[in-house]
């Protein structure tokens, strides 16, 4: 600093300098110079945040091993600098004084004991135990009896090793993400109707649209830099409309020109309502149509996705068939529609006519670009599939779909739920790419693609997440090994759970970096890395694939989950598990029913060897060990991973997996360009990223002449007329679904008198195991609350503040009222956010899915609430 | 709401919330304010408090206040606190008013010290104030905004002024606007900024208000203004100093110059 420069000067400059630091306002060039002296060390590198499925880019700083500094990145075409203040603190969620840093392992007497206290061991004991519970149990039962539930927030490289261990190494087809709670039914909704997954549209859209439509979405709280870009078109064009549909008045309201509080389980009607309007009043696209869509309806008796013996799937025919549907004729599905006419809906959602009827006006205007988001609202529900079906019907009748400012877009709650869970194929139906196992040319080629023996790959679906607890608690899913996630809490009904895993004859195993509730139940801990220790890769809800680099080392033994997956795979022989095994309910052309062939002679013919492990056969053989570490595309930074494993491990993997999307319409690009750009939206063809599928210009899988080409290959060969009808190819056609309303699973009545809804605050993320940990975002909202309506309060002998006792039938927590605040509930409902570890709220809630989707609704169950004894 | 026409009560029913006037004031001068505000030993009190000369006379320190508050909010002032020893006081940012509706500091108080009738909307242990705006995340652009969703009055006395940001041209900011009327201090808001030190205070009102001319009213808003707080200006008749007039106007220098 130079002798002119007075003492006030200096702290002026000191001030102005810790501002643009981090917000990289212009300053002044003395105080960059002085800003420079003390960040020389920094190493500033682009990622990307750590929650939601906005995937907002970051700048890491780091110095000496340590995260010193985060920004927004300026360039990333999604949040341009900015973030929500979850992303301003990504640098403080590795840093809680609770980490996990060594495996702990329950014990008693020096042994592994279900009933024994934790206890640090070393690697070798964890993996010792571990691999020898998974072979008592594999080798007595099969491979039915063994279980990953993965997650939404695995990088793409831990969901690919995770996939591919289950279902190429222990064949077992058990491997469910926490996204089944999250995006499922979107998922089933795309490809039942577009043949392919994700969203036909891009942010971009935001900037374009004349409206934006929120159907159970809180986007103001949950996707707060989305909704910033909503907001800026709201604010910017005179003609934009925001339209608000909820079950209780959340923050988008205080944007929206129109605000429709329904009654839950309404909104199937609410979107048949407004179809039979378009009908009515002509307000179709009958080009659009003619030439790209079929008119489609499937079972109705499906169930609520409930255990067999429960009084609600009595008589339901279908449950087991939940998906099948048959194309039908436009006259069949307009008399379909005909019930929903403005009286009956009004009655059955509780909004007023005139507001049902200026939110049909909109849909119904030729002129109009709309986007219409949902997020959980519509997926968390016992007819998820049919809704996210719904919402495309009234999109394709309008021909508002894969247009610049028109889409129907599903939003995600998880950084990676796209791109890895759904994407690689992280499901227990699901291979890379969109194949599923149980079709036979997707295995072969899979095999091909991953050097497996044919019929290797297990063709019978696993069993998907609920399904996984429920056989947890049966006796059926012995050895349970969570990732990234944290199940005991995030689980409908938790209770039964939390006691199958304590108590049963099972071995429950977590991967975690914090004391979660899954940690605490669970009988080993294995302590993970967290993002910004290891090398990864994220898609976003826009198709856009982002890479980051390892920014510092985890604290003390704890790893990246790619690597507790590959150390596991050590210890298991191809002798062990490519042998015949016993597999109730499977069929393999060529053996006898209920069984896995052995593929161990194939293998040998392949020039594999019994003796050699999955670990050699599946991640390092000579493909992937040509990937060699150090790389230049590092610059400079770490790879744990790599070192320990003597080659580029998560390079190697990406090289591999992107091979089954090329050519598929999940092209990806190549690893190195991803460090170099802010994130691609696939299909990348050319090295060019695509904004709109299925339209001609933009997407490269569509030729020039077809206008649109709804090309998803899944299901489109369906029967006519019924589900025994004659069937017929519908390539490159999207279906019109018509869905009527069904009652939800379960209801308040006179002792269980109010509705619970549960979600999330702006403030925290998911469980709240690692905004929990940062002191600002925790002080800020340090409890769940219960928000409830004045008078429902009143009522009870309730007030703000009171500690009340919430109970269903399956549970009971404790938690205050809230009447006012940021969420304001109508009458008879109650809205409590699920992060809270201390406020259990699973507990209460009911473990009914979507029957076709199997993803829980965790929006509407029946509780009572009194107030709490001291 | 039980009283008749209290000044909040009268805001609530009659006002939107939004368009008034906005409680914020910039950068250093508001620290120094709060920095007064505390070497004045005028800390917050609990709800309901007389001014603090009248409180300070009456407070007989017996900690009945503090008993009742069931938040550990209340505590006495002891030697060292920069509040006068035994008087009752809350910090909002370690502990804020959770606002009960049943007020039962203020209902337990045997001195007078504390309205025991208050209705806690009409409570006045402060002001909100962003005292920061230079630092704060959200007129940084970031989607923040925790104190507006802390606020028990949530756009009452917080809301949020939308606008959009020109920098990424996409983006809006939301930005958080205080309502002296609606605002109680309890300091929820202060509670919840995720800044190392808030950016956001409850300052005493007195020295938080600005006081705006008697003469000039808003002409968008000129009805509620005057129902809620017209006084007509007090002025003394105008006194004409007609020597003075004759002496200005005969007095040229500096116009003409010097011979």
């Amino acid at each position: 600093m130079s002798n002119e420069l007075t003492r006030r000067t200096f702290s002026k400059l000191a001030v102005a300098a810790s501002v643009a630091g981090t917000m990289g306002f212009q300053v002044p060039k003395q105080a960059k110079a002085a800003a420079a002296t003390s960040e020389a060390g920094w190493k500033w590198d682009k990622s990307v945040c750590r929650f939601c499925g906005v995937g907002c880019g970051v700048m890491v700083a780091t110095q000496d091993d340590k995260i010193v500094a985060m920004k927004g990145d300026p360039e990333s075409p999604v949040n341009r600098g900015l973030n929500c203040i979850k992303g301003y603190f990504n640098a403080k969620i590795q840093y809680g004084a609770d980490r996990l840093t060594k495996p702990l392992l329950r014990k008693k007497n020096g042994k592994y004991a279900k009933d024994g206290k934790f206890e640090a061991v070393s690697w070798d004991e964890a993996f010792d135990v571990m691999a020898g519970k998974f072979k008592e149990y594999y080798n007595a039962n099969g491979p039915d009896s063994v279980a990953i539930f993965g997650s939404g927030q695995y990088t793409i490289d831990e969901g690919y090793a995770a996939a591919k261990l289950m279902k190429a190494g222990f064949r077992s087809n058990n491997i469910d993400p926490n996204a089944r709670h999250c995006m499922a039914s979107a998922v089933a909704g795309f490809i039942q109707t577009f043949g392919i997954d994700e969203p036909a549209g891009c942010y971009d859209d935001i900037e374009l649209t004349d409206a934006v439509v929120t159907w159970g979405a809180n986007m103001a709280e949950c996707h707060p830099i989305l909704w910033s870009r909503v907001t800026d078109r709201k604010l910017t064009h005179k003609d934009m409309k925001v339209i608000n549909l909820s079950t209780y008045t959340n923050r988008c309201s205080d944007l929206a020109d129109l605000e429709l509080i329904f009654t839950p389980q309404s909104d199937l009607a609410i979107l048949n309502y407004i179809a039979r309007e378009m009908v009515k009043r002509d307000a179709i696209d009958h080009d659009f149509v003619d030439k790209h869509c079929v008119f489609a309806t499937g079972f109705t008796d499906i169930g609520y996705g409930l255990e067999a013996d429960h009084p609600k799937e009595q008589g339901q025919t279908h449950r087991g068939k939940a998906g099948g549907h048959w194309t039908i004729t436009f006259d069949e599905f307009k008399e379909s529609l005909e019930p929903y006419n403005a009286k009956y809906t009004s009655e059955l959602c509780g909004v007023p006519v005139e507001k049902l009827k200026e939110l049909a006006d909109l849909y119904c205007d030729r002129d109009k670009k709309i986007i219409s988001f949902w997020t959980m609202g519509f997926n968390q529900h016992t007819r998820g599939t049919w809704v996210n079906e719904q919402m495309y019907m009234v999109h394709l009748l309008g021909g508002k779909m894969s247009k610049p400012g028109s889409s129907p877009f599903s939003l995600t709650g998880q950084p990676s739920a796209c791109g890895t869970a759904r994407e690689v194929g992280v499901f227990a139906h699901r291979l890379p790419a969109d194949m599923v196992v149980a079709n036979g040319k997707h295995r072969a080629k899979s095999e091909k693609l991953w050097k497996l023996p044919a019929k290797t790959l297990n063709p019978k679906v696993g069993t998907h997440a609920v399904k996984m607890m429920r056989q947890l608690r049966d006796g059926k899913v012995k050895f349970h090994w969570s990732m990234v996630t944290n199940p005991f809490q995030n689980f409908a009904n938790a209770n039964e759970w939390i006691k199958a895993a304590r108590t049963g004859d099972n071995f429950i195993v977590v991967s975690d970096c914090y004391p979660t509730v899954s940690a605490k139940v669970a009988d080993l801990v294995l302590p993970a890395a967290m993002i910004y220790e290891k090398w990864g890769s994220y898609g976003n809800a826009e198709r856009r694939t982002q890479h980051w680099r390892q920014q510092v080392k985890a604290p003390g033994e704890a790893t990246g989950d790619t690597w507790h997956l590959l150390e596991f795979a050590k210890r298991f022989t191809l002798a062990e598990c490519w042998k015949e095994q016993p597999l109730p309910g499977v069929k393999v052309e060529g053996s006898p029913d209920g069984v896995l062939p052995d593929v161990l002679e194939e293998a040998k013919a392949m020039g594999y060897k019994p003796d050699q492990t999955l670990y050699d056969v599946l991640f390092a053989h000579a493909d992937m060990k040509k990937y060699e570490w150090p790389d230049p595309i590092a610059d400079g930074h770490g790879n744990d991973i790599a070192e320990h494993f003597g080659f580029f491990v998560q390079k190697a993997f990406w090289e591999e997996y992107r091979t089954f999307g090329i050519g598929n319409g999940h092209d990806l690009a190549d690893f190195d360009t991803y460090h170099r750009v802010r994130g691609l939206r696939w299909p990348v063809v050319n090295g060019r990223e695509t904004q709109w599928r299925f339209a001609e210009g933009s997407d490269p899988y569509v030729k020039p002449g077809e206008g649109f080409n709804f090309y998803g290959k899944a299901l489109k060969t369906i029967p006519h007329g019924g589900p025994k009808g004659e069937k017929t190819n519908h390539a490159g056609k999207a279906k019109i679904f018509f869905r009527p309303y069904a009652a939800p699973a379960e209801e308040p009545d006179a002792e269980y008198d109010l509705w619970l809804c549960t979600g999330r605050v702006l403030e925290h993320w998911h469980s709240g195991s690692m905004t929990k940990r940062v002191e600002e975002l925790n002080r800020a909202v340090p409890h769940a609350v219960i928000y409830m309506h004045p008078k429902d309060a009143k009522e009870r002998g309730l007030n703000r503040n009171d500690l009340a006792l919430l109970e269903s039938r399956r549970g009971k927590v404790q938690a205050r009222i809230e009447t006012g605040g940021r969420n304001r509930v109508p009458r008879g409902l109650i809205f409590v956010p699920w992060f809270d570890e201390n406020v259990l709220i699973n507990k209460l809630t009911l473990d009914a899915t979507c029957p076709i989707s199997k993803e829980t609704d965790y929006k509407k169950c029946a509780v009572k609430i009194s107030k709490a004894t001291a | 709401m039980s009283e008749a026409f209290s000044r909040r009560s009268f805001f609530r029913g009659g006002l939107s919330g939004r368009g008034v006037a906005a409680a914020t004031a910039g950068g250093l001068g508001a620290s120094y304010v709060l920095d007064m505000a505390k070497a004045e030993g005028r800390p917050t009190r609990p709800p309901g408090a007389r001014p603090e000369e009248h409180f300070l006379a009456t407070c007989t320190k017996c900690g009945q206040c503090v008993e009742a508050c069931p938040f550990g909010t209340l505590k006495l002032a002891t030697a060292g606190d920069e509040v006068p020893a035994g008087t009752p006081w809350f910090e909002p940012r370690d502990v804020p008013c959770e606002m009960c509706e049943d007020v039962p500091c203020a209902r337990a108080c045997p001195s007078g010290s504390l309205d025991t009738q208050i209705n806690i909307l009409d409570a006045s242990m402060g002001l909100a104030v962003m005292t920061d705006q230079e630092n704060c995340l959200a007129y940084k652009g970031l989607r923040c905004e925790a104190c507006y969703r802390a606020c028990p009055l949530l756009d009452e006395a917080i809301t949020l002024d939308m606008k959009p940001q020109e920098r990424t041209g996409r983006h809006a900011y939301f930005l958080p606007i205080v309502h002296s009327e609606a605002c109680t201090g309890c300091g929820k808001c202060e509670r919840a900024c995720v800044m190392e030190k808030a950016a956001i205070q409850v300052l005493p009102r007195d020295l938080a208000l600005g006081i705006g001319g008697d003469h000039y009213r808003f002409g968008w808003d000129e009805e509620a203004i005057i129902s809620r707080d017209f006084v007509a200006p007090t002025s003394s008749p105008q006194v004409i100093d007609q020597q003075g007039v004759l002496d200005s106007m005969n007095d040229l220098s500096g116009i003409e110059e010097a011979p």
